[in-house]
């Protein structure tokens, strides 16, 4: 059984039809790239999954139960998280408290009003800012960081709360060269206990990080396989790799 | 921002790690690298508050003295300052810390002055210890009602929504209040008696200042207490940015409805104060002028702080009478203009004059012991 399943999506912006019966597999631990032209419906797909948009039509399935209905905070107690393509860290809180946001999100309230995590939860910020790299701006405002650094604080905040699966939403956009291999290596040691469907631009990075993809043209599924299917794949080659 | 007083600010942010941070950032990159060397070895989790515990114990201190040298009159004005000044608290904490914008923070307020009002006036109940419980729940109860409304749909509701949502409240108990003759309709309910403690009844001057003082410090106590907790955390996500918290798994509306029904009973304990302090209540103390005169307030001073919502109700009633003795016919011309500019070039309050951004948002991470190795 697949941990993600989404089948027969469209989603009907007025009189545009921006996702048109498309569909998206992801197993355990897989890393999925969803790929496209520009308007193909890449990122309306991961907001009909991540909750942000209900899709007009189709069904979601996450963990073995339909959650087509249900709202961003019930599909992240479910296990699924998501990362903004435009990045949304909190500018004015410091990275150590973006962190402890996430982490804290399914305390108790009575936790929450007596602190009472606060101290458990210490380890954790701290491994959470080790692994991607920004500890010693740890007490900085989230503000103060470079581009790049906001998204990698945004990812580990994705992870924080450890999901089973992680959406991300162009994770890359907008990074130097170094930043985006930087990113690829901070997104491998995760694969040990989440999946990943990520939206990316920059072919080279998705084919280095990803098991399968999947091509989206029109809000239609053009084609879905393996890496190395989808490079071999005519009809991709021509409306999109070629292009790359 | 005055020179002086920013060189005061600086020379104080500089004196610990955290602050000192954004102090440096503005100063270079050489000092900066110092500054933050300094916050990593002393393991700074949170950066310090320097300024706000100075104003907040120099406003005590002023509270604590001022029934001593004012004029008795005075006094009585003071202490209906105070209890507006509780009142702003409950709108602080609601729009200041959740960013919920609500018009009818009156409705809690006045309903709950009406409330115990008609415990005075028809079951004869007077007792301290009855009252303001009454009132406080009123205010919670009435809360409770119109932010489940308003705020717990399965889907958030918009800002608008809300905001028209208590000022229509507000509006629709205002027009209730004049036309219902139980209530007394226009003129209120006029001469309630006073608040008692057994024989001992609370009246007008130092000892009902001293009361509503104690009681102000102990609400402010228990709100920074909550503001400065994980959940205070959480109301500053929610506040900086509701939809992204909720796709971590909070529940927003649940939280917002916590804070809003907080900020009810604090309206509604204030309420009660004051309709004893004043011995009526009239219409106007759940309609939309005193609803937008708390907004005034904590706008004014500084939302988000606590003690800018203090300082903002005591300076707008304290400006407002004096201008009103003083220049008889202009008065509101003059506070007018005196708010605007205010609001147009300090947004953020009064307070901000004193007070950088980074104390004002505060830290929230656990607090490291220093190791005595560390230490710089």
């Amino acid at each position: 059984m697949p941990l993600l399943e989404a089948a027969g999506i469209t989603k009907i912006f007025g009189k545009l039809t921006a996702l048109d019966g498309a569909a998206l597999t992801v197993g355990e631990n897989e890393f999925h790239g969803l790929i496209g032209p520009n308007g193909s419906g890449k990122s309306t797909l991961m907001k009909c999954i991540a909750g942000a948009e209900v899709p007009t039509r189709g069904k979601v399935s996450f963990v073995n139960s339909d959650i087509t209905a249900f709202t961003p905070t019930e599909r992240a107690r479910a296990g699924m998280s998501l990362k903004f393509q435009i990045t949304s860290v909190l500018p004015t809180l410091t990275l150590y408290d973006n962190i402890l946001l996430a982490l804290q999100a399914q305390s108790s309230l009575f936790d929450l009003v007596f602190s009472r995590t606060r101290g458990v939860l210490h380890d954790q910020v701290m491994t959470m800012l080790t692994q991607f790299r920004l500890a010693d701006r740890a007490f900085d405002p989230a503000a103060a960081l470079s581009h790049g650094q906001q998204q990698w604080l945004e990812i580990a905040m994705a992870l924080a709360g450890k999901p089973r699966l992680l959406l991300l939403d162009e994770p890359t956009g907008g990074m130097s060269l170094e930043e985006r291999r930087v990113t690829g290596e901070l997104l491998q040691p995760i694969k040990q206990h989440c999946s990943l469907v990520i939206v990316e631009h920059d072919l080279d990075f998705i084919r280095d990080i990803c098991d399968r993809l999947t091509v989206l043209d029109q809000g239609k599924v053009l084609a879905s396989g393996t890496v190395s299917e989808i490079q071999a794949n005519k009809s991709v080659q021509e409306i999109y790799l070629r292009r790359a | 921002m005055p020179k002086s007083i920013s060189v005061v600010k600086q020379a104080l942010d500089a004196n610990d790690g955290g602050e000192a941070d954004i102090a440096m950032a503005e100063r270079g990159p050489a000092n900066r690298a110092e500054g933050k060397s300094k916050g990593q070895a002393t393991g700074h989790a949170r950066a310090g508050r320097k300024i706000l515990p100075i104003v907040e114990g120099l406003v005590l201190l002023a509270a604590l003295v001022a029934p001593l040298v004012l004029q008795d009159y005075l006094t009585v004005f003071a202490t209906r300052v105070i209890i507006l000044a509780l009142f702003a608290l409950s709108f602080d904490l609601v729009w200041g810390y959740a960013g919920i914008m609500s018009f009818g923070q009156a409705l809690f307020f006045g309903s709950a002055g009406y409330g115990v009002a008609l415990l005075a006036r028809d079951v004869n109940v007077t007792n301290i210890f009855l009252v303001l419980p009454a009132g406080t729940l009123i205010g919670l109860a009435f809360a409770l009602l119109l932010g489940g409304f308003l705020l717990l749909g399965r889907h958030p509701s918009s800002v608008i929504f809300v905001s028209l949502g208590t000022l229509t409240g507000s509006y629709a108990a205002d027009r209730l209040a004049r036309g219902w003759y139980y209530l007394g309709g226009q003129n209120g309910i006029p001469s309630i008696a006073p608040m008692s403690l057994g024989s001992y009844e609370f009246s007008e001057g130092p000892a009902y200042y001293y009361l509503v003082l104690g009681i102000l410090v102990v609400v402010y106590l228990l709100c920074r207490f909550l503001v400065r907790s994980q959940f205070g955390l959480a109301l500053a996500g929610l506040r900086e940015n509701e939809q992204r918290i909720a796709f971590f798994g909070y529940k927003t509306q649940h939280l917002k409805a916590i804070i809003f029904t907080i900020g009810g009973a604090i309206a509604g304990l204030s309420g009660s104060l004051y309709a004893f302090h004043e011995g009526f209540v009239w219409p106007n103390m759940v309609g939309v002028v005193v609803s937008t005169q708390v907004v005034l307030y904590v706008l004014f001073g500084g939302s988000g702080t606590l003690i800018g919502a203090v300082i903002g109700a005591v300076i707008v009633e304290g400006v407002s009478f004096w201008l009103s003795d003083n220049y008889r016919d202009i008065w509101p011309i003059i506070l007018g203009v005196l708010l605007l500019l205010v609001i147009l070039f300090r947004p953020l309050g009064l307070i901000s004059f004193v007070l950088g951004e980074r104390e004002r948002v505060g830290s929230f991470g656990a607090k490291i012991k220093e190791k005595p190795n560390a230490a710089p």
